[in-house]
């Protein structure tokens, strides 16, 4: 069964916008009046009408960034798919870009000096790196990691049933889960991981934390970790860091010791707020319409196509993939020029028609499903069969166990997080 | 209908394992994709070419 987003907004025209395509304009001229971006919908799980907009505007749209600084921002997906595999668009984008991303005096996370000049983030190096990493993420390794996930899931079902009825998906399973088994993964000992949270949101934030606190945070981070790769390299686990610590100490030129401080950064901070946040939206999603759930209790076998669907739907999205260019490149008819910087949102094509059909609706038994979410081209997100197995087991424990769920609140009532770049609600309270 | 891959571009997703676990696998050192069949079966081919428009980095071809 399938089911429809009812709309809780009326459409509220934005400001008018030229396409520079239809309209051969370059959109890089200031002070005008310019979309802010990301676009914030009215109602909690209601896609922003600006969504709709600029996608059947035009398949790039010059908005306005929290930075002050324009970018170029990818609708379709077409669009946004291929100019994710185009290596001229590269993922670090210098602090002396036209256009930074954040409030923060440095341009936020997306431009910070401390991780370029690393060859592991593009081209060659990138792909070496890719091959060192994409071991402990196959599918088989994923898979045998699911007992584990699941028993985690049942742990914390189990203290939500105890104190029940009522619970808070965001803090009982959402804030919990992903980090234990990335620290699993890792090998960080699970007394440490609660430190994780604090260092994470301060490197993800966007306008919520000064310049300074961004680096004391990188900087904790960076000792604790150096300590904990002392302390592995004089007692080896069963690990992914063990096993990059001895690619490291081979001085086989695979990987130095910045690139495996910075990677073991990466995992940790990728692999945790994302996914924390995605099992918050997941259940709120799935519960604002209650039959979307009561298919899901009715047919776990959908478990598996309810996640991506959802993963595609995701109406609170991260601002986006940036991207920076350093040639003039026409994207979809339009000039992007030298110095840019490009957003391609995953949420806004994951809603185009020309790819989708009936993309406003729900179909939580969605076939063909290739979604951006998890990006594309090479650096497709390393951690998503993690991810899957994550929001699977999650899903599919909920509605095994607690088959009465609801929303606890209205859903007009649920609070999203403000000024980091991955994005989620503050509590997702629900009862049984 | 033949497959062919291009192991430079594959980033190891395993998608197409996934998809059709008959038809690929991936190495277990590496991620990159291995072709367990690269002829396949006529019933085989709807799978394999959801496989491959489901390549996240368009890494799999058909040769018809
Ligand atoms: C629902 C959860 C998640 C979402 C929505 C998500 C999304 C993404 C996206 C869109 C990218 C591409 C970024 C780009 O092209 O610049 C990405 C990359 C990445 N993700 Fe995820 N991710 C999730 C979970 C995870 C997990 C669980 C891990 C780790 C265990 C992880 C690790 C990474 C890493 C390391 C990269 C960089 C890959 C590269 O550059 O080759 N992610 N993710």
């Amino acid at each position: 069964m399938t089911t429809t987003e009812p709309p809780l907004t009326e459409a509220a025209p934005g400001p008018a916008q030229t396409c520079p395509v239809m309209h051969g304009t370059q959109p890089a001229a200031a002070g005008r009046d310019l979309l802010n971006y990301p676009f914030s919908g009215a109602v909690p799980l209601d896609p922003p009408v600006e969504w709709e907009q600029v996608r059947e505007q035009c398949p790039v749209v010059a908005v306005r960034l929290p930075s002050g600084d324009e970018a170029h921002l990818v609708t379709r997906y077409e669009e946004a798919r291929a100019l994710l595999a185009d290596p001229r668009f590269t993922r670090q984008i210098p602090v002396n870009a036209e256009s930074r991303i954040g409030a923060s005096e440095d341009g936020g996370v997306f431009s910070r000096q401390a991780t370029s000049g690393l060859k592991i983030f593009e081209g060659e190096g990138h792909l070496r790196w890719r091959r060192l990493m994409a071991k402990a993420f196959t599918i088989k390794r994923v898979e045998s990691m699911r007992p584990r996930i699941q028993a985690l899931a049942d742990e914390l079902v189990d203290k939500m049933v105890a104190a029940g009825p009522r619970a808070d998906i965001a803090r009982d399973i959402g804030a919990i889960l992903p980090v234990r088994v990335i620290g699993d993964l890792l090998g960080v000992p699970t007394e440490d991981l609660h430190r994780f949270a604090t260092w994470s949101d301060a490197i993800l934030t966007l306008t919520r934390h000064s310049k300074a606190e961004v680096d004391a945070a990188r900087q904790d981070f960076g000792i604790y970790l150096a300590k904990l790769i002392e302390a592995k390299r004089a007692e080896p686990g069963d690990d992914l860091l063990s096993e990059l610590i001895n690619i490291t100490d081979s001085e086989d030129g695979r990987l130095d010791m910045v690139e495996l401080i910075v990677t073991a950064m990466a995992i940790l901070v990728a692999g945790h707020e994302t996914t924390a946040n995605m099992i918050g939206k997941m259940t709120a999603m799935l519960l604002a319409d209650r039959s979307r759930f009561e298919t899901v209790v009715a047919d776990p076998s959908i478990v598996p196509s309810a996640v991506d669907e959802v993963l595609r739907f995701d109406t609170n999205p991260s601002i986006g993939v940036p991207r920076y260019v350093s040639e003039d490149i026409a994207v979809g008819g339009a000039e992007i020029g030298a110095g840019s910087t490009v957003i391609v949102s995953p949420a806004i094509a994951n809603r185009d028609p020309r790819r989708f059909p009936e993309p406003e609706r729900m179909d939580l038994r969605r076939t063909n499903n290739q979604h951006l979410s998890f990006g594309a081209g090479p650096h497709f997100c390393l951690g998503q069969p993690l991810a899957r197995a994550e929001l699977q087991v999650v899903l599919g424990t909920l509605a095994r166990r607690l088959p009465t769920l609801r929303l606890a609140i209205d859903r007009r009532e649920l609070r999203v997080k403000q000024g980091l770049i991955v994005v989620g609600f503050e509590e997702v309270p629900v009862e049984w | 209908m033949r497959i062919e891959v291009d192991r430079e571009l594959c980033c190891g997703s395993g998608m197409c394992v996934l998809t059709d676990p008959e038809t690929f696998d991936q190495s277990e050192e590496d991620g990159v994709v291995q072709v367990l069949r690269t002829q396949p079966s006529a019933e085989r081919q709807a799978v394999v070419r959801s496989a491959v428009s489901g390549c996240p980095t368009s890494a799999i071809r058909l040769v018809e």
